[in-house]
């Protein structure tokens, strides 16, 4: 484990970041500003302006464009902008163009557009009942999709069980927002018949032909680049993939470039969140508590359009379904509804938290049903050996959980004292616990889960998680690293320096990471981009194979030159071969190898510059019976908080919070805490304050910070952080993801909490002061 | 987010300053905390910004607060006014906003109008036409909504002496600190009993015998962040915590 | 044309009245240290020193500061708070920190020997979605102490 001082911070702490605002736009750029829907539901009419404005509507846009390609083949097309109707309110109607922001919001109050106002449909069960609004009339319905999965003998199980108990959820939408907005500059070749278009998009690059595709040309006529820097995204900037679209078309329409930053209003009425779920979980339960099966009823709220990638948060978690606990048999009923309200996306624990509130919350109340200890309940339902196939096919590849659950024992007994002793002052007071499985490095086939297995077979089966990553050194020694993610504030540069500086025995100092991607001339496939935590386990561990393959070269170059055995070539402290009198600079064997081509031993490759593919093995596509491995490592999480609940004001303080994590190897320490500090605090966010709220109508209520409120400094307590490290045998370095964990266990490990506080079986999220107070006497 | 065009004045003397706020679509520029935002949503649109800050007059500060005093320079001023600072909006933009901005704008749930009627305290207001004053109680009409003219400007607000047998407490629950108060109480115990000022609640701040609370009868609001039985539940529990700890702090 | 001082330097420069100080560092003048990230002054991430006091810039417009004394983040003397967020890890992707430091180098100019809570409390006029705060409070409270 290293751990040093970050290489981005000196820049970023001295004004000197590069993000995708601070960039210099090309020559006759023209600045967008976007007209959106203030309906939720409406029929498009004329769209006008004034002389003079340069407008650009819906119709005349989408005739340029194809609708996304889709997992999904409904009848629901999908395009970047809205052509007969629009289903959400800020959906994009026009694009205006103008020489700076300012004129462009200027232009846009000058548009008129002719609405027809609809009936709108918010709650995904109001969507798919009985004469609804119908959003998409080719469709004939609002239901896009439902398949059932059963795994195992449910049906025995629930027959046999001694219990039944069953928990009902309204999962709330919610999004991380980062600080920085969308931004994007897009311009196009006439002559080339290409787009360039540079933007913080976070991936996955699946996307990418997906948006070269909409465009109408092949994906290599789309160069796509990333800023240096990025600031934030957490998931959400995937969201950017349809604006790309919109602005590249509107840059070939205008013949000039595009640059368009989204602003806060539009990013929180537009941008996507999490999706809402509504999901009813059963569990056969056994008297002494153990679970026998579950029965998950899901239905998916995908907003107004399926947008790609989803529906894929409601199938990131299938292999998954059964957590922590080693649990045999499993149904699962899975609907997807659209309704008037954004689409959604990619969001940090992506899918994990829809899942975890429930099957966390039930355990907690299979326990209390059965006034056994909750902690026993648990125990009693875990995964006692790795690996361990789920009944829905997920590969949980390393880890003892229960040794993770003892490292925070002992914070728990005392949490159970502390309770008893507050609640003597007659003050209110809970304890809380969760567990979850994270898991990491998605398998770009889990998707297709949603899909008829004969439909899978006709599309071709899909799977794997491509990485790439390039190690080159120049003639004087210097090494660069290029890799195939996009950093979001990760200290991807800081990781891969490390890692590369340790494979040739420099310092990090000595190794260059580049961070802009550019599609046209960097190694990538459809997984690359920067999320499912796969920089860790896949994006770092390549580069580390890279690394590897040139230091082989190396190695031969100075065991022949050194003459001495290739096994005795050691790289230390920028020495290569076998200690003193018998070793060579490492720029003088690099430069060796630019200079003196001609006089390299045979059978070594003269070129000092490799790049490395890697996927993990272990992921497969869906098999025949839908089982699916949908992601190549697992790591584990056991939380436990104490709250004290107001009595007056019903406000919920986190009075202490221990996460306990096996992330395999930690690359590096600091920064792996600063993961789980982040995701903690997001957490505390979507389960204590945040949620994009909509009335009847479907207007968003929470359109700024103030009525979205992320937590401050004064809401997110100091947690305390517990590590095992129990390597991944299917990465390349041990690692495994460690950003979205708490994302997943802290909503119903809070939640678990104030519902032993007050004494009460159902919570709402999010458990605002006043939703906490009307349960309180 | 950008503003629509508009003009900008920065006037010499108080005189030029109400001259140019007696033209149509004309509106004073003062901490600009909650006016920028409104210009940078377009929503309020005003051709003139006439700049007070810069007016000597208006910087008065004692039992006189001017229109040119920040909310970062009212520190020692009164008791009350002191515990309420720290939930007047954050660190950066008291070191902006002013007192008498606050006023102005009217906000149902700001803090420092509040304190002004919990104080019983007095509004100045100018124009062109003269001056006159209104007190805070009779001020506040509703949300966002006062007895000020268009033309006219807060020059200052008047807070009585404190009274150094008297005791001064304020609560708050917000959502999150620093945020615009669920429910906020000022209260002032003093030889003739408790005033209780209740903000966040119904349209305006609005008082009440603090020992005789009936929060029902209080016109609470509803929002998707609190119902109106939950601001009623803060003002029968958090109000009477106030009321005790002004009764506390009464000599 | 509104004249002012920049990080020590006389500027004198165009600006339409509705300009905001926040595109005025940013565009006109090229200082992208300062961000931007709601517009509506609550995220905190434009704060730069206007004559030495913390303010959204985003809630004043370049003209407004005429005569005035305008610090950046490019300004700020590389000093004991740079060091403790680099040593506590106090950034991830480093958006919100320049506002984050302009607070920060206010507030304990004012106050040298903070509490924690009442460097949370200054803190609470930021937005970070990476950090979780903690590391930004321990830095504060060592550069406090250096």
């Amino acid at each position: 484990m290293t751990g040093g001082e970050r290489i981005e911070d000196r820049a970023l702490l001295r004004g000197r970041g590069r993000f995708i605002d601070d960039l210099p736009a090309p020559p006759r750029t023209l600045h967008a500003a976007i007209l959106r829907s203030p309906h939720a539901h409406a029929r498009v009419g004329r769209v006008s302006a004034p002389e003079g404005v340069r407008l650009f509507s819906g119709q005349e846009i989408a005739a340029g464009l194809r609708p996304f390609i889709a997992v999904l083949r409904t009848p629901m097309r999908h395009f970047p902008v809205a052509t007969g109707k629009v289903r959400y309110v800020g959906e994009p109607v026009a694009v205006v163009l103008a020489e700076d922001r300012y004129r462009a919001e200027d232009a846009l109050e000058l548009v008129e557009v002719e609405y027809e106002p609809l009936p709108a449909v918010v709650s995904p069960s109001a969507a798919i009942a009985e004469g609804a609004p119908l959003l998409h009339e080719a469709a004939g319905t609002n239901l896009a999709n439902r398949r059932r999965f059963s795994y195992g003998d449910p049906e025995g199980a629930f027959a046999a069980a001694d219990h039944r108990f069953a928990i009902e959820v309204r999962y709330p939408r919610s999004a991380v927002t980062p600080i920085e907005c969308f931004g994007l500059v897009a311009a196009w070749d006439p002559d080339a018949d290409a787009f360039e278009v540079t933007a913080p998009f976070q991936g996955p690059f699946a996307l990418h032909p997906v948006m070269a595709a909409a465009l109408g040309v092949p994906a290599n006529r789309l160069r796509l680049r990333t800023p240096p820097d990025s600031g934030g995204s957490f998931g959400i900037k995937q969201g950017l993939a349809p604006y790309i679209v919109l602005m590249a078309a509107v840059a070939r329409l205008a013949g000039r470039p595009v640059k368009w930053i989204e602003d806060r209003l539009e990013h929180l009425t537009a941008a996507g969140s999490a999706t809402n779920r509504e999901t009813r979980l059963e569990a056969a339960v056994m008297a002494d508590g153990r679970v026998t099966a579950l029965r998950y009823r899901q239905l998916e709220d995908c907003g107004a359009y399926i947008k790609a990638p989803e529906p894929a948060t409601l199938y990131r978690m299938h292999g998954a379904m059964t957590g922590a606990y080693d649990i045999p048999n499993l149904e699962v009923e899975n609907s997807i509804a659209v309704t008037n309200k954004t689409p959604s996306g990619l969001n940090r624990g992506f899918g994990g938290p829809q899942v975890y509130f429930p099957l966390e919350r039930l355990m907690h109340r299979i326990a209390d049903r059965l006034g056994l200890d909750r902690l026993e309940v648990l125990r009693r339902n875990l995964v006692k050996a790795t690996p361990h196939r789920t009944a829905s096919g997920a590969l949980y590849d390393s880890g003892d959980f229960g040794a993770v659950i003892d490292l925070a024992r002992p914070a728990l007994d005392e949490l159970h004292a502390r309770r008893a002793a507050v609640r003597a002052e007659g003050r209110l007071y809970g304890v809380g616990m969760a567990a979850a499985v994270e898991p990491t490095v998605s398998n770009m086939g889990y998707i297709t889960t949603v899909l008829e297995h004969e439909q899978r077979l006709a599309g071709g089966l899909k799977n794997g998680a491509l990485a790439a990553a390039t190690v080159a050194i120049d003639p004087h020694g210097g090494v660069t690293v290029t890799a195939d993610s996009i950093p979001q504030g990760q200290g991807h540069a800081t990781v891969l320096a490390e890692t590369v500086a340790r494979m040739f025995g420099l310092t990090p100092r000595d190794i260059r990471v580049v961070t802009e991607f550019d599609s046209a001339r960097d190694a990538w496939s459809i997984a690359a981009g920067n999320y499912s935590c796969r920089f860790a386990p896949a994006v770092a561990g390549t580069a580390w194979r890279a690394a590897g393959s040139l230091r082989d070269r190396l190695a031969r170059l100075a065991a022949a030159r050194l003459d001495l055995p290739l096994e005795d070539i050691r790289f230390e402290g920028g020495m290569v071969g076998a200690g003193p009198d018998k070793e060579v600079p490492f720029a003088r064997l690099a430069g060796l190898a630019h200079w003196s081509p001609g006089t390299l031993p045979q059978g070594v490759e003269p070129a000092l510059r490799a790049t490395e593919f890697w996927s993990p093995p272990e992921l497969g596509p869906p098999d025949a019976e839908d089982r699916i491995n949908a992601s190549a490592a697992y790591g584990f999480i056991f939380d436990i908080c104490g709250v004290e609940v107001d009595a007056d004001t019903g406000r919920v303080r986190i009075d202490r919070y221990a996460t306990a994590h096996d992330a395999g190897r930690l690359l590096h320490r600091p920064m792996a805490d600063g993961q789980v500090r982040g995701g903690l605090s997001n957490a505390i966010g979507a389960t204590l304050f945040e949620a994009f709220v909509y009335d009847e109508a479907g207007q968003p209520l929470a359109g700024t910070f103030a009525d979205y409120p992320p937590p401050t400094a004064c809401e997110v307590p100091d947690p305390e952080i517990l590590h095992l490290e129990s390597p991944s045998p299917f990465t390349p370095l041990g690692a495994k993801g460690i950003g979205e964990g708490n994302a997943m266990s802290a909503p119903p490990c809070i939640a678990n909490a104030v519902a032993d506080a007050l004494g009460v079986e159902d919570l709402e999220l999010p458990l605002t002061p006043a939703r906490v107070a009307a349960l309180l006497p | 987010m950008k503003p629509a065009p508009f003009d900008y004045l920065r006037p010499a003397s108080l005189g030029e300053a109400l001259e140019a706020l007696a033209s149509d679509g004309a509106m004073a520029l003062a901490g600009g905390q909650s006016l920028v935002a409104m210009l940078n949503m377009r929503l309020a649109r005003p051709d003139l910004l006439v700049d007070i800050m810069h007016l000597p007059e208006l910087r008065e500060r004692g039992h006189r607060v001017g229109a040119a005093v920040r909310q970062c320079e009212l520190a020692g001023l009164h008791p009350l006014i002191d515990r309420a600072l720290p939930h007047v909006g954050h660190y950066q933009t008291r070191s902006r906003g002013t007192f008498c901005g606050s006023v102005a704008h009217g906000d149902p749930a700001a803090e420092l109008p509040l304190c002004l009627v919990a104080l019983g305290g007095r509004v100045h207001l100018a124009s062109a036409r003269g001056e006159r004053t209104v007190e805070a109680a009779a001020f506040f009409e509703g949300p966002l909504m006062t007895a000020r003219e268009e033309d006219e400007l807060v020059i200052a607000v008047e807070l009585p002496r404190p009274d150094p047998r008297a005791g001064y407490a304020f609560r708050e629950v917000a959502l999150r600190h620093g945020d615009f108060a669920l429910a906020a109480f000022a209260a002032v115990a003093d030889a003739d009993g408790v005033r209780l000022a209740v903000g966040g609640v119904a349209d305006t701040p609005v008082v009440i015998d603090g020992l005789a609370i009936d929060a029902d009868a209080i016109d609470a609001r509803d929002d998707f962040h609190a119902d109106a039985a939950y601001r009623r539940r803060l003002v029968a529990r958090v109000g009477r915590a106030a009321v005790e700890e002004a009764l506390t702090c009464r000599a | 044309m509104p004249r002012m001082t920049v990080n020590g330097e006389a500027v004198e420069a165009a600006a339409e009245p509705r300009l905001l100080l926040s595109d005025f560092l940013r565009h006109t003048l090229g200082l992208t240290g300062t961000h931007v990230g709601c517009e509506h002054g609550v995220c905190g991430a434009c704060t730069v020193l206007i004559d030495g006091r913390p303010a959204r810039s985003c809630l004043a417009f370049a003209v407004q500061c005429e005569g005035a004394e305008i610090m950046t983040v490019e300004g700020l003397e590389e000093g004991p708070l740079h060091t403790a967020f680099r040593r506590h890890f106090a950034l991830q992707c480093g958006f919100c920190t320049a506002g984050i430091l302009m607070s920060l180098t206010a507030f304990l100019r004012e106050t040298p020997r903070p509490s924690e809570r009442e460097v949370r409390e200054v803190l609470s006029g930021h937005l970070c979605r990476c950090t979780g705060y903690t590391p930004i409070v321990a830095a504060a409270l060592e550069a406090a102490d250096a």
